[in-house]
Parts: C-alpha cells; structure tokens; sequence
C-alpha cells in the first residue's frame, strides 16, 4: 500500500451525529486477534434509522469492526475487544445475555447462508428462538420479512421449498428477511452484495433503502458507488483507524483527509 | 517452436512425452491388476452364490454336517446378523456422531481433543482380533457367556472410530459462516449445531454410517470371542446366536459340500447387503442435493 505515513497517523475527522441520535456509541475500541491488535482506539458513532456504511482498503479493520458490534468474534477463543460499545447506553462489551444482544442486533454475511431448510423455515427460525407464536401469527411475519426484503413475489409459492435452491440474490435476501424477522433494531451487514451480481445488487439496495424506516443499518462495502447511493454516513477506516467519518453527501464529494481522497478517487485500495 | 525441438525422441518434449507414456502405462496396468481381482472374487461369489439359492435359504436353519446338498438354510444366521449389525450400528452411530461433533465443533486447540483423536486413529486401525478378545473381557467374562449383545459391543467398538472419523470430517466441511449466521440470530451454539450443521451434513453423516455398516457387516473376528455361534435360531440378545461371518467362518472350512454350498451363499448375502447400503446411500446423497 502507498499511503504516505502522515496522513494515517493525522488524527480522525469526525462530524458526528448529535449523540441523542445514536443508538450504538463505539469508543476507543481496540480489537486482537491472538496477539494481533487489528484496531486502534476506533471510535464509530451509528445515527438511529440510518445507514453507515464503512469503507477502506482490504484489511483495514472494517470488517472486525462490524463484528464487534454483535459480539459475533465471540465464538472464537483468542479474539478480543478492549474499549466501550454503547447500545442504547448499555455497554455492549460487558453483555452477558448475548442471545438476547444478538435478537437485537441482526447479521447479514458477504456469502449468503441460507440454513439447510425451507425458505419457511428459514425465517422461522430465528423468531422461534425469541418469542412464541401461533401458525398465523408466524406466516404473517414469514409474509411480511420477505415482503419488506423484496423477495415475497418470487418465493411465495414455494414456501415449503429448500432456502438453497434459491439463487444466490435471493438467498442474499432471505437472510435479510431472516435477519428482520426477528425484529431487531440494528442490522450489520458485511459487504452483502459482494457475491451478487449487479441486478441482485440493485434489488438488495433498493430492499435496503426501504428498510432505512424500520431499522439502523450498518454497511461494510468495498463498492464505493453504493456507499454513495445508500448510505447516510460514511466510515472511512485505514490499518485498523478510523480516519474519516461524515455525513455520505460529504464524503464522496468533498473528502478532508488524503487518506479518503486517494481512496475514493481510486488512486489506491 | 522449431522442428528440431519438437521432433527429436531426445528432445525435452520428446523425453516429456516418453516418460508420460511409461507412466501411464504402469497406472494403466496397477489399475487392472486390481480390478481383475475384483472381478474374480465377484464373479466367484455371483456364480457359487447365486448356484446355491433356493428357499430354504430363508426358511431353515443351519444344518448339521454330512446332509444332503440344497439342504437346510441360513435363517438363524441371517436374523443373528442383522440383530448384532442392528444393535451395534446404534451403539456406533450414537457414539460415534456424538464423539465427532464434539472434536470437530468443541475441540479446536483442546489438548484433550488432539489425544482423543489420536487414540480415536489408533483404534480405527487396530486388529479386529483383538477388538473380539476386549469385548470378551469386557462383556463375556462378567455375563458369563457369550452373547449377541457382546457381539454387538465388540462390532460397535470397532465401528465406532470410522464413524467418528467421517463425523467431524464433514462437520469441518460447513462454512464458519453458517454457524455464524446462525448465533447471529440469537441461537446457542448447540442448537446451532443440532438445527443447522446437522442438517446441512447429513448426507454425510449417512455415508459415514454405511462405512461402519460396511465394516461392521463382514467382520467375523470380534465374534470368536463375543458370540461364537448357535446352530439353532433364537431371538435372544442375552444368548449366543448365529451369524452369517461366523457361519462362513466354520462351513468355508469344512469338507462338507452343502455347508459350502451354504457359505458362498452367505457371502454372497453380506456383499448384496453392503452393495445396496450404497446404492441407497448415493441415492440419499443425490436426493437432498437436488432438492
């Protein structure tokens, strides 16, 4: 990589939003693998009902950010996070009960996972876990998280069918709709459409944006283009820093640091 | 390219060729030497075999020596294996699924895992003989007397690390990205494992099971020592019964014809039902794939 020392060692730009609006607060977080500290005192303030998205170079940190906000590094022994994550005020870091942490903030991975079963029971699943329903209470929420992830139309009269038989856009969706269908307030996802291609790409976004009214979401995207179209606030992270944060509109147009300038005008990364 | 390059036998693509040639040759003739051999003990098996069927073969019981041939059948046998491949399969499975999921799914950089993995490849590979003399010592000795059930521990034990082995081997297979998708939504790891991962593998899981059925199906060593045999039929797991490796294992040996006779077929009876384990196994696996 050829960025100049200087401009990711000058200290983060940061317009926030009014911290009324953020219902996740990250602080100073330092992140290790091992011995491996992957990220820096990274602060990320998430705006409620929004889209961040976060962007960088490979290996900047992006990803294992967005994994700490769900705890998701959890399951594997070694891997640890020093700092505060707040989720509406509570430290995420200090959670116990991460079943419920994780009803609450949602997962959408860069492969798609469908589970081995049927598109039915894919979205049932997760609900199953946290709250007891009736048949007719559970087909309206199966209609409604595949309505609102704009996947209702071409699945609905094959419901009984396996989630894998579905192409890897639609697989994409049906864990967005999965993901909703637990109702949770934020939803992570990590670089979603990198595996679709561009007319899948478009309807995920399009699904996206309309989910912007129910949820807070944050992106981690490796296509500038659709930071830009979709998202409301930009991250822009280098060798585990966070060295940029502004409103989207900002951003793409106006970057402050060098570091974000060559970045965005493809100059590197 | 020049001519002189390419042409000339000494040339290096010439040399490359030559030396493709011998070895393809000498993979060509390994391979037959080995089919042939199949091919003679199947078709040895088909013809013996099939030239003894008649219906007695499932209506009576083993005979006793010097009767006439097409006499008597395998009946006794036949029920004694398929209780001892029955109860040992369950012990095995069980076990087996369960050990394997546990090395593949808790057991990274457990120190505890790598030595039961370690005993788990010893056992995978140890003589079946002496497999036969621990359950004997296991189970005979404090029963008393052989019996199916020894037998059945004694075939357990021996197919139980094969079904441990291909358990975590296809458990690791599934995508870290699957078990996370699924604790991402609020699941414990082990519902995660029961729910999904299970469920994702199991057309594996049922290869791994008819590979220990395959095992387990043909072995007559264990059962010298566990469950050495009974002329005559019985339903009783407690007691000794009849099996169709040990009915081999006497009748192939003596000089009477019709107990010969009565060999091939049994051997022919195990190889039909390992043969169509697969089959339906293959047709599992085909199964969920399209689904």
């Amino acid at each position: 990589m050829n960025f100049n020392a200087s401009s990711a060692d000058t200290a983060t730009v940061m317009v926030a939003p009014p911290e009324a609006e953020r219902v996740l607060d990250v602080k100073n977080l330092d992140f290790f693998y091992g011995k491996h500290q992957s990220l820096f005192g990274v602060d990320l303030p998430v705006a409620r009902k929004q889209i961040t998205a976060l962007i960088g170079p490979s290996g900047c940190g992006k990803s294992t950010l967005l994994r700490t906000l769900n705890r998701v590094y959890d399951l594997y022994p070694g891997q640890k996070a020093q700092g505060e994550i707040l989720f509406n005020g509570e430290n995420i870091l200090a959670e116990k009960d991460l079943a419920r942490l994780r009803a609450r903030i949602g997962m959408v991975f860069q492969r798609p996972t469908p589970f081995p079963m049927s598109i039915y029971d894919n979205i049932a699943f997760g609900v199953r876990l946290h709250r007891k329903v009736t048949k007719a209470e559970m087909d309206e929420i199966v209609e409604v998280s595949l309505t609102r992830a704009a996947l209702w139309d071409e699945v609905k009269d094959k419901l009984d069918k396996s989630g894998l038989g579905l192409s890897g856009g639609q697989q994409q969706r049906l864990c967005v709709a999965r993901g909703i269908a637990v109702e949770p307030e934020v939803l992570l996802l990590d670089e979603p459409a990198s595996a679709l291609d561009p007319l899948s790409t478009a309807k995920l976004e399009t699904a996206l944006l309309e989910l912007k009214d129910s949820f807070t979401i944050v992106i981690v995207t490796h296509n500038l283009q659709q930071a830009a179209r979709i998202s409301d606030h930009t991250a822009f992270m280098l060798l585990g820093k966070m060295i940029e944060f502004r409103p989207s509109s900002e951003a793409f147009v106006k970057p402050e640091t060098e570091a974000m300038r060559d970045y965005v005008t493809g100059r590197y990364g | 390219m020049s001519a002189a390059a390419s042409a000339g036998l000494f040339s290096r693509y010439g040399r490359r060729k030559l030396v493709n040639y011998v070895f393809v040759t000498l993979a060509s003739m390994a391979t037959a030497v080995a089919i042939a051999a199949l091919v003679m003990i199947l078709a040895s098996l088909i013809m013996k075999g099939f030239g003894g069927i008649n219906a007695e073969i499932f209506r009576a019981d083993t005979p006793g020596g010097g009767g006439d041939l097409g006499t008597g059948g395998l009946r006794n046998a036949i029920v004694g294996s398929v209780m001892l491949c029955a109860m040992g399969m369950v012990i095995a499975v069980v076990i087996g699924i369960l050990a394997g999921t546990w090395l593949a799914e808790y057991g990274d950089g457990n120190r505890l895992a790598g030595f039961v993995r370690f005993l788990n490849d010893v056992l995978l590979s140890a003589p079946s003989i002496l497999i036969g003399l621990f359950g004997y010592e296991l189970v005979v000795l404090p029963m008393h007397g052989g019996s199916a059930l020894a037998g059945a521990i004694a075939l357990a034990i021996l197919t139980t690390p094969v079904v441990t082995r291909t358990t975590e081997d296809i458990l690791r297979l599934q995508s870290n990205q699957l078990r996370e998708a699924g604790m991402a939504l609020g699941a414990g790891k082990g519902l995660v494992i029961r729910a999904i991962i299970w469920r994702a593998s199991r057309t594996g899981l049922v290869t791994g099971g008819l590979l220990g059925f395959a095992r387990m199906s043909g072995e007559s060593a264990p059962l010298v020592f566990t469950n050495a045999g009974n002329q005559f039929f019985s339903w009783n797991v407690l007691g000794a019964t009849a099996s169709l490796p040990m009915t081999i294992f006497y009748f192939a040996l003596s000089a009477d014809e019709n107990w010969q006779r009565l060999a091939w077929v049994a051997a022919l009876l195990i190889s039909v039902a390992v043969l169509s384990a697969n089959i339906i196994g293959r047709a599992l696996a085909r199964g969920s794939q399209h689904k």
